[in-house]
């Protein structure tokens, strides 16, 4: 992990010490922020682990903790609220078996997140996996979709 | 005879690709027709040779995907779309010359249309996105062109100045006033940025422009530095949106292959470069100042303001930020002349506003229209009325920061000065359409969680305020709310408006206000009757099987997920109040309204 961690440090040095940045780099390359990679950069910039908290926690888009291999999420802005969209999150919670926005299944295959807005209001609600945009969901379609996430993943295909 | 390749005559299949043309299958529709060519080549000789476009977001997206076969000066529309309907557009059409009637746009696509004024969207849905040379093809790049040769900085300032066009991020400053403001500032650095940091629930405006039209953007960048002195721009995007990120990045490496960024552009000595900066996911980066502390790197808090971005702004430095639409407005203002552009709209609102239509309308989808239009004509003209003709409740513009607007003032026209009368915003040009299923108490506290959860946190007004509105809220909707609670719901909106520091705060009880003004009954019904008229907040509600009219078909049974409906085949069945969770499964796939809801 350090080499890879040496080069973010690297790369960051050249962007003008731009510390979103070197979480950015750190995320895409390790899939969340761990706190061994805290402590080293602070060790190495000498920069106290309180400000790379400050941020990580500050926006919405780092994650502390590992993620699952799927990412599913329902969008909860404004018009996926009013078509049904906080429905189709507790669906997804039963059907994944998790009891919160952002938890992961034990397997560690599938995360379920709450989002605000994707932008793609004009065919709420909508569903995400892995970025793919699913268009006017309901709590059942979502379930049918969830079924053959699992499907694929127990055959191993993905 | 065979005829070779480059004489055939050229038949272009059109895609949209935007947001909702991917989510409908746009890639496995141009994919299928792809497939069905080849499959008939195999047998026949073609007598044309078939070109594939993919277009950003054209508008309706409850359409898509939306296709259009141009073959020559002739254009036809197919709505609809599906992969497997692409085999025989092109049997029937493409090779037998005849359209295949049944997937031909209809007339609530020329409905749709009819009232819209599209300049941005003009090219956003007909140009090829990823092409560089489409954009220049219809007119882009001349502006800089023209201003860099012909015009000083000040004369653009000027031009914008007498275009009268207002910011479309929100607050809607003059953008000329802007600019020249960082013009005149001290100092010999100064920058442009770009907000695309839409963050608005219900809005998609800034991402369809980028993904349909990113040059526009660039160009209209590359405009604001000249005319403020700026040779770097940053544009300030949301992680969120990839395909936005990725169609920028292409226009900006683009303009760089034909030298259109770099030194000395053009000849003039005008140097100008962009850069572009991910946001990580924060709504309050969305205001100016906070903007500036993500670029910086920092936890994006605001700060008071004065001093102004445009005296002290990114790294210290006279800095100007405008939001997508303004800058995609700037290269047609230049092109055509203030003249033009201050023709459209009215008194003080000037030019056209691209809106998100959605909600409960039966168009949703994209749309632009001149300033002055009615809202009704909006949702009943364009949007086609509600959905199910359900009746219709208001209309919530501007998101966290707007209201919602009541059936009787549907006859306000959309400008800046008349939405802020009736207590909303144009706001960035969200507009989702409630209808009377949804509960303004509800939405209010959608909104206060929205807010409450985005707040930075650095002012108390706001982080303290928020979270006080919303616990009053969450109670009135469960049933717990108490008499004086609307009144202090007003004083305490009037308090975190007064004081906040920016404007997340200062605005955040706009969705309170303008509930309580117009639906003050519905607030009154929940906490004195503890009943939600339109039969939305959970608590408030009981589910219970009418026996008369259950015919004992077992449905809701298997679709409760407590276990709370029981009852023998073809006998009524019965409701556990213990169990139920509300969920209102059984009421949704009840095919004989036998499951009653109160």
């Amino acid at each position: 992990m350090n080499d890879i961690l040496d080069g973010i440090i690297t790369k960051y040095r050249e962007k003008e010490g731009n510390v979103i940045f070197l979480l950015q780099e750190t995320q895409d390359a390790l899939g969340y922020i761990p706190e061994e990679a805290v402590n080293y950069f602070s060790e190495k910039l000498e920069i106290p682990p309180s400000r790379f908290y400050g941020v990580v926690t500050f926006y919405s888009q780092f994650h502390l903790k590992p993620r699952g291999k799927n990412i599913v999420s329902v969008c909860c802005g404004t018009a996926c609220h009013v078509k049904g969209g906080s429905k189709i999150a507790e669906r997804i919670q039963r059907d994944l078996g998790l009891a919160a926005d952002g938890e992961t299944t034990e397997d560690g295959k599938f995360t379920f997140e709450i989002v605000r807005c994707v932008g793609a209001c004009s065919i709420a609600p909508v569903v995400l996996v892995n970025n793919s945009a699913y268009a006017e969901m309901s709590a059942d379609s979502t379930s049918k979709l969830i079924k053959e996430l699992k499907k694929k993943e127990s055959s191993g295909t993905k | 005879m065979e005829q070779s390749e480059e004489n055939k005559k050229k038949v272009v299949v059109r895609v949209c690709i935007g947001t909702g043309g991917l989510a409908a299958g746009g890639k496995e529709v141009i994919e299928a027709f792809k497939k069905a060519i080849t499959d008939f080549c195999v047998d026949i000789e073609l007598d044309f040779t078939c070109h594939y476009q993919k277009v950003g977001c054209r508008g309706f997206c409850a359409r898509d995907v939306l296709v259009d076969v141009v073959d020559g000066d002739t254009s036809v529309t197919y709505q609809g779309i599906k992969p497997d309907i692409a085999k025989r557009i092109v049997e029937e059409h493409l090779i037998k010359g005849e359209p295949v009637k049944e997937w031909l746009i209809d007339a609530s696509y020329y409905a749709f249309h009819a009232k819209q004024l599209k300049i941005l969207l003009k090219d956003c849905g007909t140009i090829d996105p990823e092409d560089i040379q489409a954009y220049i093809n219809v007119g882009g790049y001349s502006g800089i062109k023209k201003i860099v040769s012909a015009m000083t900085p000040e004369d653009v300032i000027n031009e914008i100045k007498a275009s009268a066009i207002r910011g479309r991020g929100g607050a809607g400053f003059p953008t000329g006033v802007k600019w020249e403001a960082c013009r005149k500032a001290p100092g010999d650095v100064r920058y442009i940025v770009c907000n695309a940091d839409e963050g608005d629930p219900g809005a998609f405006m800034d991402r369809s422009i980028i993904e349909g039209n990113p040059h526009s953007v660039v160009e209209g960048l590359m405009i604001a530095a000249y005319a403020i002195g700026a040779s770097l721009g940053y544009v300030y995007i949301r992680a969120e949106y990839p395909a936005a990120v990725d169609r920028l990045k292409l226009a900006i490496a683009q303009a760089h292959e034909l030298g259109y960024l770099g030194n000395n552009l053009f000849g003039s000595g005008f140097h100008f470069d962009v850069r572009i900066k991910l946001g990580a996911g924060a709504f309050v980066c969305g205001e100016e100042t906070a903007l500036i502390a993500s670029i910086e790197g920092e936890r994006g808090m605001p700060r008071a303001k004065p001093p102004f971005p445009v005296h002290k702004g990114l790294w210290g430095k006279p800095t100007v930020i405008n939001n997508v639409e303004t800058l995609s407005n700037i290269p047609y203002i230049i092109r055509n002349g203030a003249a033009w552009y201050s023709a459209i709209g009215t008194g003080k609102s000037k030019g056209t506003k691209v809106f998100a239509l959605t909600g409960k309308v039966k168009n949703t989808g994209l749309i632009e229209v001149p300033m002055g239009i009615r809202l009704g004509e909006i949702i009943y003209d364009i949007g086609g009325g509600i959905i199910g003709n359900k009746q219709f409740k208001a209309v919530q513009t501007g998101g966290p920061s707007g209201g919602c607007i009541p059936a009787e003032l549907l006859d306000t026209p959309v400008d800046f000065e008349s939405l802020g009368r009736v207590g909303s915003i144009i706001g960035s040009g969200g507009m989702v359409v409630l209808d009377e299923t949804d509960c303004m108490v509800n939405i209010a506290k959608f909104f206060l969680e929205f807010t409450q959860a985005e707040s930075c946190g650095k002012c108390v007004p706001c982080r303290i305020g928020t979270k006080r509105l919303l616990e009053i809220l969450d109670r009135i909707t469960r049933g717990l709310g108490k008499e004086g609670d609307i009144e202090l719901l007003e004083t305490l909106c009037a308090d975190v408006k007064a004081a906040s520091l920016c404007g997340l705060g200062q605005t955040a009880p706009n969705p309170i206000l303008s509930t309580l003004k117009y639906f003050r009954g519905e607030y009154e019904a929940h906490i004195r009757e503890k009943k939600c008229p339109a039969k939305v907040c959970k608590d408030l509600l009981t589910y219970s099987i009418i026996e008369e009219v259950c015919t004992g078909c077992g449905a809701c049974r298997r679709a409760c997920p407590a276990g709370a409906i029981a009852g023998d085949k073809k006998k009524p069945h019965r409701i556990d109040p213990e169990k139920c969770i509300k969920c209102g499964a059984c009421f949704d796939v009840c095919k004989f309204a036998s499951v009653s809801r109160e």
